[in-house]
């Protein structure tokens, strides 16, 4: 198995915590892994993107231009990601805040009305976790037992009340995924 | 068990772990999180973190308790080791074992904060004055990071030398599992040299001044031979798919992880290229580079710089084979789908 994923949004909605909670459960079932952020000049309601290559073989490059998949929160990170996922690949929409429409037909995509999924479930902040349930049922790339185990093992102390919600969240992401 | 760490933070850890006694630097992006780590780790375990001033009085910090016989470690990102060139070369000039971690940035100037590989010229060649060269390791990987960060402090030591790990922002920001090694205690023993106060023996005297030239002659031609020293024991390389290869690709750091890629992808068109990578950049690995230009058909090096470390590769190689090249410059990291191309440029 090899994935390139790639997590965009703006600063504030988790997209590197997301590219984490999957790193971390693929150094779990043993896969290679690499995290990598975008990084720079960075300011609240900036957008943000991380970079994991999940693989079975040795990573060479941590960066990619053409992910397997994408992840995008917001209307720019839509505009720079959609047109780059490679053929085959899957596309995650978060519809709270992306109205646009993606025209391509050689690849999944996936939408998901993740800020009022995740408020239903108790906070709008898990909108990231809904995302990252979405393609994890989308591609298969990881088991959600492994998932909920780092969940628990990472998620922050003032977070720790929402252990439940966000494992529901996972949950609530792949039912949008499952074919 | 592997643990899951960013780049800056694991080697933080690898230089604790190595017995770091002693931390002077300054903060500067994309290398603020090695600083961060100590100054919440050194202080509660005893030992000593000072966020200086600038990177200039960092340095001469780390001279100071260098001398004293301490291990002691800088970190900085590009414009903060230029800052540092002059305490390095009093530093070389004295001979006391130091280690620095560069994460490298864009320049030349205030540059920018992304990845870069543009300091080789200054780390390499002695950025400082007068005939030196630091020993610079190059990590391609958060767990190279570590390994040789540990190892760093015992080389230093060795043979009384700066020991420069040198990486870029991707390094230092990415995060990789990694196995560290087990913590360390050092053993404090007199060498002979360190100035540890004189009560009951003759004094001693560490200076990098030689008024007479025949004296500072003299001593120059010491520090050559420690060099010849370095040189002949110290050069560290690693290969991939190299053993039947018509070509090669010559790259360090992160510009090798991408290439490495490419390389695979240029494997899939029947291109047989392979990736030879010095990770001793001084001392550099001239003599295997020597033996690969004998039985390639061309070299093609890659760098975040505009062509530093191919000089070495021509001085290694000399005009056996045709030598390109293909460079980003601005802290742009290439990508594997902009390598390629240069394989297949090269291939023509």
């Amino acid at each position: 198995m090899h994935h390139e994923i790639i997590i965009s949004g703006f600063g504030g909605q988790g997209a590197l915590f997301a590219g984490q909670l999957l790193a971390y459960a693929a150094l779990a079932e043993d896969r290679h892994v690499t995290w990598i952020p975008s990084y720079g000049p960075e300011m609240r309601g900036g957008t943000a993107n991380c970079t994991v290559i999940i693989s079975d073989e040795e990573i060479g490059s941590p960066l990619v231009r053409n992910p397997t998949a994408a992840i995008v929160m917001n209307p720019p990170s839509f505009d720079r990601f959609e047109p780059l996922v490679k053929p085959g690949g899957v596309l995650i929409v978060n519809t709270s805040l992306v109205s646009s429409e993606s025209k391509r037909s050689d690849i999944r995509v996936v939408k998901a009305q993740a800020n009022e999924l995740a408020a239903e479930l108790g906070a709008a902040q898990m909108a990231n976790v809904v995302l990252v349930g979405a393609l994890v049922a989308a591609t298969g790339m990881l088991k959600f037992e492994t998932l909920d185990r780092v969940l628990d093992e990472h998620i922050s102390a003032r977070h720790r009340d929402k252990l439940d919600s966000n494992k529901a969240a996972l949950r609530r992401g792949a039912a949008l995924a499952r074919p | 068990m592997k643990e899951f760490w960013k780049g800056n933070e694991a080697i933080a850890e690898a230089a604790l772990r190595a017995g770091l006694e002693a931390y002077f630097g300054y903060p500067i992006t994309p290398q603020t999180e090695l600083l961060e780590y100590l100054a919440k780790h050194m202080p509660p375990q005893g030992r000593a973190f000072v966020q200086a001033e600038s990177e200039v009085a960092a340095i001469n910090m780390v001279y100071g308790a260098a001398c004293a016989g301490a291990r002691v470690m800088s970190s900085s990102s590009s414009p903060g080791v230029s800052l540092m060139q002059e305490g390095l070369s009093y530093i070389a000039g004295s001979e006391v074992p130091v280690v620095l971690v560069d994460i490298m940035r864009g320049g030349p100037g205030l540059g920018n904060i992304a990845p870069s590989q543009g300091d080789y010229f200054q780390l390499t060649k002695g950025g400082g004055h007068g005939d030196y060269h630091p020993i610079v390791l190059a990590p391609a990987s958060v767990q190279e990071a570590v390994d040789l960060t540990y190892g760093a402090f015992d080389l230093a030591e060795k043979y009384r030398w700066i020991v420069i790990v040198a990486a870029d922002g991707n390094i230092g920001q990415m995060m990789e599992p990694i196995e560290l090694p087990p913590p360390r205690r050092v053993e404090r023993r007199d060498r002979g040299w360190e100035l540890t106060g004189a009560q009951g023996r003759p004094r001693r005297v560490i200076t990098s001044i030689y008024l007479q030239p025949e004296a500072l002659h003299q001593y120059n031609e010491h520090l050559q031979r420690k060099q010849r020293e370095i040189e002949k024991h110290e050069v560290r390389y690693s290969e991939y798919l190299m053993e039947d290869a018509e070509y090669a690709i010559v790259a360090f750091g992160t510009s090798a992880r991408v290439s490495q890629t490419a390389i695979k992808w240029a494997r899939a068109k029947g291109i047989r290229v392979g990736l030879f990578r010095p990770i001793s950049l001084y001392p550099f690995p001239y003599a295997r580079v020597a033996a690969i230009s004998q039985r390639v058909r061309a070299i093609l090096v890659v760098e975040m710089n505009s062509g530093q470390m191919i000089e070495d590769v021509r001085l290694g190689a000399l005009d056996r084979v045709p030598i390109s090249f293909f460079g980003t410059m601005g802290g742009l990291v290439p990508l594997p789908d902009d390598v390629l191309p240069a394989i297949e440029k090269m291939v023509q």
